[in-house]
């Protein structure tokens, strides 16, 4: 056993990059809960973005388009959960569990026949500033979307603490027939909330297939859908916490892959659990304040007058 | 007086049912007008129509002489019409200025509507901190964000659904000061109530609407409560009859109970005491969630206690559940007619056997006895003149009025010992309200103990032996209701909760 092997920069750089789809698909199903909405099709709609972004990447040369695809891709699929839940009026836990099956088979026809193959590469987005030593590889030493990641949990954030249309949406998910008799579109601000946390969930799919493994296998995204419904619980609907959560699970992910590599003598199915623990175990502490669940969160609206 | 508001020939039908048949009237600038009606009268309707909810099928409304359609809510409260509703629109876990910022069209930023919203409620005499988070506030105070949250547009005309059913009497007078200082600066008022006393005391002009049509207007002043009451049914009005009746021994008694309420936002109750003997009717008023939910929860069983603290005949029942209370003839109906006292989806068969499996013998060696469960349904709805198709209609499906008459005589029918119920007629009509009454007091002359819990005070005064107050989860020793008057109420129910008289 070799503890010394483990470099605490490179861990935390790797961290970042470990804890980034579950971040991405987490903040963006964080908005969609408070709209009042629960979606469980978040891992369905992150392999859809897996393999959207890994062929338009394979076919066009550029990650980028990848990604606006990997969004995309995740946005249409989220649609079909739209129309089932604020049209059709069908359940929501149904139809959440439907999408993930559903977006689980559509990427594995679509991936036929992109198995094997290595996409384009994504470039760091800051160049040299990475070669700093100690702060570079953790602050500037990362791809562009890891960043973005970030910035879309300060933004969602700020929207929903500082502006109006944060304040409209938090009162959609607390009282839909409250917003809906201050004439406020209920139907339309969710269903807009549904596209955005398919186009998160979407480009965290992506970021697994085109910079965290990167190839295309079936099933790539491996739960981590799942990982994000739970976290946005256990962080309480609170974006911040969901940042946290989401680097501490990265952290202990990539902590017990070295820990395995470096020999240590505890199973590896203990390691391999470890991040599931403890980030639900530090959440559940984190989150015993108080429970606030929007309070319409899975409740079907109907303007009934 | 010129005129505000003129709406002619407006009518809006839904599939089966004419909601408004050109129903024409005028509300003049500064007029504090009341509409009148049973449930299902179309009094919400027309409303919605006024404040863009619904679009009218036919009809036209002017404002100030321009014409009025609102496609919205947003352009209603554009053109200076603000509503404060009855349920259904504020947000529990949001704070009192985010509240009010989201029925504002182009709200200030935060801190300044923060400072308007104290400047507003010192005007008026409406207390309220816009930093408290809106599930912590009581029923009156949800009001206050309510009406403050209109009164910072600057309304001319001020529609007010049912707004005085959670407000002690003294809240009710301070709130009809606010109310005549807005009308003396101008503003209209659309007044809706129940309650035909307040009409009186308050409004200029009254119209009346019955099955969707204007039926007639009068001068509430000049009117009767009685009067007001036929027109609206229209037909005579029967009043509850009370005949003097002895009580018997104690059937029901609750001793130095203490429990903590299961909600979050609840009221728990201390060393609450009381007893009820056979052939009396308690009423228990106080204002909305000081303990009334957690009390009837105690004594249907959904709360259980140590067995001694409730003692039915002298036996202990406090540890016993729901369903072995019923058994031993202690029935309760609780307040929420949908969801607590009836499952919405099910049918009245079904749900005459929820409550009267145990007592009316509807279930044997574990199998449902339909064709016995379906009389009984049967017998409900003759008996209390249930307006429905037949017992295999959803519970849903029925007004709530309706559905009200359904619950309250699925108890009264089982014979019960002791009956305790809670708020019998929230949002039923004159006729309908009479009925319940009546039964209630037909119960108690056949030597049953009642416990009625009403935020209706007349509804108390009228029926009841003796009355009780709940403040805070706390019982007030009963008094005799003979001889008690309405400020000594106020007094019991806890006074005006920190309000005062506008004085500005």
């Amino acid at each position: 056993m070799d503890l010394s092997a483990i470099n605490p920069v490179l861990l935390i750089a790797s961290l970042m990059v470990a804890a980034t789809p579950l971040l991405l698909a987490a903040i963006g199903e964080l908005v969609v809960e408070r709209a009042g909405v629960l979606n469980l099709g978040v891992e369905g709609m992150m392999i859809t973005g897996a393999i959207c972004g890994f062929a338009i990447a394979v076919e066009t040369g550029s990650p980028v388009l990848g990604f606006i695809a990997a969004a995309l891709g995740g946005a249409l699929l989220s649609v079909l959960f739209a129309i089932l839940t604020q049209f059709a009026l069908a359940n929501q836990v149904a139809s959440g569990l439907a999408l993930t099956l559903f977006g689980l088979g559509l990427s594995s026809l679509l991936g036929q026949r992109y198995v094997g193959i290595k996409p384009p590469e994504t470039g760091d987005a800051f160049g040299a500033l990475g070669d700093i030593p100690v702060i570079g590889p953790i602050l500037f030493g990362h791809d562009l979307m890891l960043y973005v990641g970030i910035l879309i949990v300060a933004g969602v954030w700020a929207l929903l603490k500082f502006t109006r249309a944060g304040l409209i949406l938090r009162a959609v998910g607390e009282n839909h027939d409250a917003a809906h008799a201050l004439g406020y579109k209920v139907k339309r601000i969710r269903v807009m909330a549904i596209l955005f946390g398919g186009a998160c969930a979407g480009l965290g799919g992506a970021y697994i297939s085109l910079i965290r493994v990167p190839q295309w296998t079936e099933g790539m995204t491996a739960g981590i859908g799942w990982i994000a419904l739970a976290l946005v619980v256990f962080a309480s609907w609170k974006p911040w916490r969901v940042l946290i959560g989401a680097y501490l699970f990265g952290g202990v992910t990539v902590l017990q892959l070295n820990l395995q590599a470096a020999g240590v003598a505890i199973p590896v199915e203990y390691l391999a659990m470890s991040p599931y623990l403890i980030t639900i175990l530090v959440l559940v502490i984190l989150s015993a304040d108080k429970s606030n669940a929007p309070a319409s969160l899975g409740r079907t609206f109907h303007a009934s007058s | 007086m010129s005129v505000l508001l003129s709406i002619k020939g407006l009518t809006k039908a839904y599939p089966g049912v004419v909601a408004n048949d050109q129903v024409s009237f005028d509300i003049g600038e500064g007029e504090v007008h009341a509409l009148l009606g049973e449930n299902g009268a179309g009094k919400s309707t027309l409303v919605k129509m006024i404040y863009g909810l619904v679009k009218p099928d036919s009809g036209e409304m002017t404002l100030r002489g321009a014409p009025y359609a609102p496609p919205e809510p947003s352009a209603a409260r554009a053109d200076g019409i603000a509503m404060v509703f009855q349920h259904f629109s504020l947000f529990d876990a949001l704070n009192v200025a985010e509240n009010i910022a989201l029925g504002m069209e182009d709200p200030p930023p935060m801190r300044d509507l923060a400072r308007r919203i104290r400047e507003v409620s010192e005007t008026y005499g409406l207390p309220l901190d816009p930093a408290r988070i809106v599930g912590d506030l009581s029923a009156g105070e949800r009001q206050r964000v309510e009406i403050i949250r209109c009164l910072l547009q600057d309304p001319k005309l001020l529609i007010m659904d049912e707004p005085t059913s959670v407000l002690t009497p003294q809240e009710v007078q301070i709130l009809f000061e606010t109310l005549r200082k807005l009308s003396s600066e101008g503003t209209a008022i659309l007044y809706i109530s129940h309650k035909l006393e307040e009409i009186r005391a308050l409004c200029d002009t009254a119209t009346i609407l019955r099955l969707g049509k204007n039926v007639g207007t009068c001068v509430p002043r000049e009117t009767t409560a009685r009067e007001m009451a036929e027109m609206m049914v229209g037909s005579a009005l029967q009043s509850p009859e009370r005949s003097g009746r002895a009580l018997g021994e104690v059937a029901l008694e609750i001793r130095g109970l203490s429990a903590a309420s299961p909600s979050a936002f609840g009221t728990s109750l201390k060393d609450l005491s009381l007893s009820v003997r056979k052939g009396e009717i308690l009423g228990i008023g106080g204002v909305a969630g000081n303990g009334q939910d957690e009390l009837l929860a105690v004594l249907s069983g959904e709360i259980v206690t140590r067995g001694d603290a409730v003692a039915l005949h002298g036996q202990p029942v406090g540890a016993l559940g729901p369903a072995q209370r019923r058994a031993l003839g202690l029935l309760t109906a609780p307040e929420e007619r949908l969801g607590h006292a009836a499952a919405p989806d099910m049918s009245l068969t079904e749900n005459a056997m929820l409550t009267g499996a145990a007592r009316e013998g509807l279930v044997g060696n574990g199998f449902l006895r339909w064709g016995k469960a379906k009389d009984f349904a049967q017998r409900i709805i003759e008996a209390f003149d249930v307006r429905t198709p037949g017992p295999e209609n959803a519970a849903r499906s029925l007004s709530g009025g309706n559905l009200q008459k359904f619950v309250i005589g699925r108890e009264v029918l089982q014979r019960p010992e002791v009956l305790v119920v809670n708020q019998p007629t929230w949002g039923v009509d004159a006729a309908a309200a009479a009925a319940i009454r009546q039964a209630l007091l037909d119960l108690a002359t056949g030597d049953t103990a009642l416990v009625v819990i009403s935020q209706d005070l007349d509804e108390l005064m009228e029926i009841a032996d003796n009355f009780a107050a709940l403040n805070e989860g706390r019982l007030t020793p009963p008094r005799p209701t003979a001889g008690l008057t309405i400020d000594e109420i106020g007094l019991m129910m806890g006074g005006a909760h920190g309000m005062e008289v506008a004085h500005v």
